[in-house]
């Protein structure tokens, strides 16, 4: 009787729709990472007053394929006295879960194709940032692993302080993040940015967050002024000292990767993700319709990611490393301190906000 | 104590403010240089293509000099490796036969001249050694090879493109720091 009933019905086309829309976020991800290091190489070039690379094609722009292709082409080593199977899945957990992040962030609103509303989201959880938490601080493993397995005392001393430091500006990290829950009320990006689009950006909300939570990204993403866990000067690269090849590459890649994920972070959560700024959306949807709206819209999330990435390398090429304990000091006795501080203070107003501003 | 030049800096001991202390007025402050030097002109002078000019008295690789009917100025008279402090100089001379008038400008000439560029320190002596106008130091330099022996540089090395066959040549391997015909560009 059962026999002809189908117990588990797939939407093929919603699955045909994520499967293209998941290979386009991975694309675009991997090819921003890509020019990063470009862009990175040319924003310490402009900063230093030197013109940087510029031979391979006009004005360099080949610069990313030479580089890849030399990662390519560089002989694959793994140490003798390593642990070859978790050697080889440290760049790997570092890859993966950077590009995880991508999942829920909300690229864009809603297309029309054929007839079908496709949503520009991977995954529309209604926990995204925490699920973003979770990727996050599984990201330390891939160091981690890396540099313990590779049985060389700097990549330990790099992956030790990759973890400490992780952990440390996680929580301050954390903290920043109830603050600005307890003001959305819900962990749904979509619905952030929902929000945001017809009221005020966050970061005129949150803008103590912003700060501690922006310190604590860079923090995350090992960029400098917090790069210690790979230290070229004293750690002679950290935990990644032992890799060759693209095994280095994909370490490499993944901090850029990083760098572009969570200024989508940073945007969807205190910029407006993909808001179009001084312009109502809804009146532009009447105008030229959803789906060039949904384009533009995309198109502003990009250029504000790139402005975020922008500010990654500005920093980087401005401040110097921090000592051990000094970066100790800043996470636990100034950040963590501080978030809490934000965070006691929003839920004050918001309660005297309930109460009509009466104690 | 006294100090003793006017270029003592006293170093300022006292504790940071509050604004100091915190930190990110000097981070903005640091971030608004860097943005200045972002739009700043740019340096780099593009080697192959774009070269620095050098000064009047640039010493590079040294050239066996021809007159203007191509013919060569060298007589081998040892000058050139008398004065070299280096003694990286060495040549060999021979007898022009009748027939080679139009080779050699005068009867005696060198048959083998070289320089050890590994020895040589671009001094210029050898060129003011010289009274035939032969020997100069032009504005070729940085030599590169796979070999020490490579640096022994002999006379296909050495001898400057004839004029009359390859004027453009000549042009540039003389460079301009000749002048003056009888000139060395260094002289006081």
């Amino acid at each position: 009787m059962y026999q002809n009933q189908i117990l588990l019905a797939i939407d093929w086309i919603l699955f045909t729709e994520k499967l293209v829309l998941i290979i386009v976020v991975v694309m675009v991800s991997l090819f921003v990472a890509m020019y990063s290091t470009y862009a990175e190489r040319k924003v310490a070039a402009f900063m230093q007053d030197r013109i940087g690379p510029n031979r391979a094609g006009p004005f360099g722009i080949l610069q990313p394929m030479a580089d890849g292709l030399k990662l390519f082409f560089k002989e694959e080593i793994v140490p003798n006295f390593s642990s070859k199977f978790l050697f080889i899945l440290g760049p790997i957990l570092a890859m993966l879960t950077a590009i995880m992040v991508s999942a829920v962030i909300p690229w864009g609103d809603k297309l029309f194709i054929f007839g079908r509303e496709v949503t520009l989201q991977i995954a529309d959880i209604n926990i995204g940032i925490l699920y973003i938490f979770g990727v996050v601080s599984l990201g330390v493993y891939g160091i981690m692993i890396g540099g313990w397995a590779s049985n060389n005392k700097f990549s330990l001393l790099g992956a030790m302080r990759a973890a400490s430091q992780i952990i440390s500006y996680e929580l301050a990290l954390g903290i920043t993040l109830i603050a600005l829950l307890m003001i959305t009320g819900t962990l749904s990006l979509n619905e952030m940015v929902a929000q945001q689009k017809d009221n005020l950006w966050n970061i005129f909300l949150q803008p103590l967050g912003f700060l501690i939570f922006l310190i604590c990204a860079f923090a995350e993403t090992n960029r400098t002024p917090f790069d210690l866990p790979e230290a070229e000067n004293e750690l002679m690269g950290g935990y990644h000292a032992e890799y060759s090849s693209m095994k280095l590459g994909f370490y490499l890649f993944a901090e850029y990767v990083n760098m572009f994920l969570s200024g989508a972070v940073m945007t969807t959560l205190y910029f407006g993700g993909y808001d179009i700024p001084f312009v109502n959306d809804a009146n532009l949807v009447h105008i030229i319709g959803q789906n060039w709206v949904t384009i533009i819209e995309g198109g502003v999330f990009f250029i504000k990611i790139c402005l975020f990435i922008f500010f990654f390398m500005w920093v980087r090429w401005t401040v110097p490393r921090f000592r051990y304990d000094q970066l100790m000091n800043l996470g636990w006795k100034i950040l963590l301190p501080l978030a809490l501080f934000n965070m006691l203070v929003t839920g004050a107003l918001i309660l005297l906000r309930q109460n009509h501003w009466h104690f | 104590m006294e100090a003793l030049t006017n270029r003592l800096k006293p170093v300022d001991r006292r504790k940071m403010n509050f604004w100091e202390r915190i930190y990110l007025p000097a981070v903005v402050k640091g971030l608004s240089i860097t943005l200045k030097h972002f739009f700043k002109k740019k340096v780099t002078i593009n080697y192959p293509e774009e070269v620095r000019p050098f000064s009047p008295v640039f010493r590079g690789l040294q050239i066996l000099n021809r007159d203007e009917e191509g013919r060569e100025n060298c007589t081998a008279c040892g000058l050139c490796a008398l004065a070299c402090p280096a003694e990286a100089i060495t040549m060999e001379c021979a007898e022009r036969k009748p027939g080679e008038e139009h080779l050699y400008r005068e009867e005696k000439y060198a048959a083998k001249y070289e320089i050890n560029m590994l020895r040589c320190i671009f001094c210029g002596l050898c060129e003011e050694a010289c009274p035939k106008d032969a020997v100069y130091l032009s504005e070729t330099f940085a030599p590169a090879n796979y070999q020490r022996k490579g640096f022994i540089y002999g006379k296909k090395d050495l001898l400057i493109p004839d004029p009359k066959t390859d004027p453009e040549g000549f042009a540039k391997a003389k460079g301009s720091r000749i002048k003056h015909p009888q000139g060395h560009g260094n002289e006081h």
